[in-house]
């Protein structure tokens, strides 16, 4: 944990909303978790009141850890996590972020493959009006004998408003020379001709603007054992951006 | 049905109609023809309210009510279907979703109950099977992966299952084999050829005319109509060209 007050010179903070995290601060320790070898670990984090959450997982031999995040409240929510893998280890994750008016929302996230033929895959979607922020740091870290690693990002933004910000960072630190790590990004607006022709076959521009994005997000929480409360929930933050 | 005035509209600057006055009454099919860039699929997306394509002059009216005055939801709540001539290919979103959500929506306008998923996958299937598309293709993403000649069978698929009053077709056989055609021809036939129904036909051939026999035939040429006739018109075009017809 770090003891001071971040400030934007710190780059897992840089686009964090500073006095928001200091009202929090300090954080209490992060939540740490345990996957022991050959283990399974599923969890859900809907952040829906603008909070912090910290979380460590160290996934053992041949264990798996699937992590789904909806990162939709408050005026700041962060969700971090920090991921250990061990040999034959799994990890992944779904985030979804969808804000609107000033918010700020972030998924930041350090994935350490610290030994041989792990895999980890995360897809982020971030949906953002108004003034929103949305932020995506993803760190992958390849230990010099963490052959055979296997790791994706892909991380997409929709921008409802040009007022809207979206970040996106995927930083690869790759010390072994036999592994396959694949990241794609992209930053975009809703197409202006898919949304003319819902809208020819009767949707009203909100409810057009609506499937399309339930479409950018779709796919995300599959799998999660909570896939239904975090599709509805996610479905009705998008019902109040459009 | 369908009165178009003195219709003039311009694409960003410049403008592309120029004074267009057609009358659609229910129960017949018009053909639009024309050379490239006369503005035959400008008109499609003025009568459709596609943003961007500004009326400068003229009025539309669609059963007595000004059309230029809807939205473009508003406006197929009303009855007015296009065909577009480049279907969207739209990911993740499923034509019967999408189908169900648009139709509901209409229904919803008109004030009338929405169907549900199992009436609606009732006209769907029945729909898709007069058109030869199985129904896993329903269930694919809106048009994603699709052939030309499935996104056009596609959108009359749509059409049948909206059951609109007016149809303007834009292009609907181009890009499409002689069996498609066929196909395409006899739902329009099926779908549109009621009494109470009326189809604008833009095309640029004579080829899907021989299923779908107009009424009227209009040749479209620099954003006016400059000839009107009954369907010889078309053959007479087909032969001699439209530099010939069009001056």
């Amino acid at each position: 944990m770090t003891a001071l007050l971040p400030t934007r010179h710190d780059e897992a903070w840089h686009y964090s909303d500073i006095a928001a995290v200091a009202a929090a601060w300090p954080l209490p320790a992060p939540e740490n978790i345990i996957v022991p070898a050959g283990g399974h670990y599923a969890r859900t984090i809907v952040q829906d009141t603008g909070s912090i959450h910290q979380i460590d997982v160290a996934i053992g031999k041949d264990a798996t850890a699937a992590v789904h995040v909806l990162n939709i409240g408050g005026e700041y929510g962060r969700v971090e996590l920090n991921v250990t893998l061990h040999e034959g280890a799994d990890f992944k994750l779904g985030g979804v972020q969808i804000g609107g008016n000033a918010q700020t929302l972030e998924i930041i996230t350090t994935v350490t493959h610290a030994e041989p033929k792990a895999t980890s895959s995360q897809i982020v979607r971030s949906v953002l009006a108004d003034t929103a922020t949305g932020t995506y740091l993803g760190k992958i870290a390849v230990a010099r004998d963490a052959q055979l690693t296997d790791s994706e990002q892909s991380v997409k933004a929709m921008l409802l408003d040009r007022s809207a910000t979206a970040n996106a960072k995927p930083e690869l630190e790759i010390y072994a020379d036999d592994v396959k790590c694949a990241h794609g990004c992209a930053i975009g607006e809703l197409d202006p001709m898919g949304l003319f022709y819902l809208q020819a076959r009767g949707l009203s521009p909100a409810d057009a603007k609506k499937l399309m994005l339930q479409a950018f997000v779709a796919g995300v929480f599959e799998g999660a054992g909570d896939e239904e409360m975090l599709t509805e929930a996610a479905l009705k933050k998008l019902g109040e951006l459009v | 049905m369908l009165q178009i005035t003195n219709l003039h509209a311009n694409v960003g600057d410049k403008p592309i109609l120029k004074g267009l006055t057609l009358s659609l009454n229910a129960g017949e099919i018009h053909a639009i023809m024309g050379p490239n860039g006369a503005g035959k699929s400008t008109l499609g997306y003025v009568l459709s309210g596609r943003p961007g394509y500004e009326v400068t002059e003229g009025e539309v009216t669609f059963n007595g009510q000004n059309l230029l005055d809807l939205e473009p939801h508003e406006r197929a709540a009303a009855g007015c279907f296009l065909g577009f001539q480049y279907p969207v290919e739209i990911p993740g979103v499923s034509n019967v979703q999408f189908l169900r959500e648009a139709l509901n929506a209409q229904r919803k306008n008109r004030n009338e109950a929405p169907l549900s998923g199992a009436e609606f996958l009732k006209v769907a299937r029945e729909q898709a099977t007069a058109l030869g598309m199985d129904m896993d293709m329903l269930k694919r993403p809106v048009n994603v992966g699709f052939s030309g000649g499935e996104k056009k069978r596609n959108e009359m698929v749509q059409m049948g299952i909206i059951n609109p009053a007016l149809a303007i077709l834009d292009e609907t056989d181009s890009g499409l084999d002689i069996d498609a055609l066929r196909i395409v021809g006899d739902g329009i036939n099926r779908i549109m050829r009621r009494p109470d129904k009326a189809v604008l036909l833009i095309t640029h051939y004579q080829r899907l005319l021989d299923y779908v026999k107009p009424d009227f035939v209009h040749v479209l040429a620099d954003g006016r109509i400059t000839r009107s006739g009954g369907p010889e018109l078309a053959l007479e075009l087909e032969r001699d060209g439209y530099k010939e017809l069009a001056a």
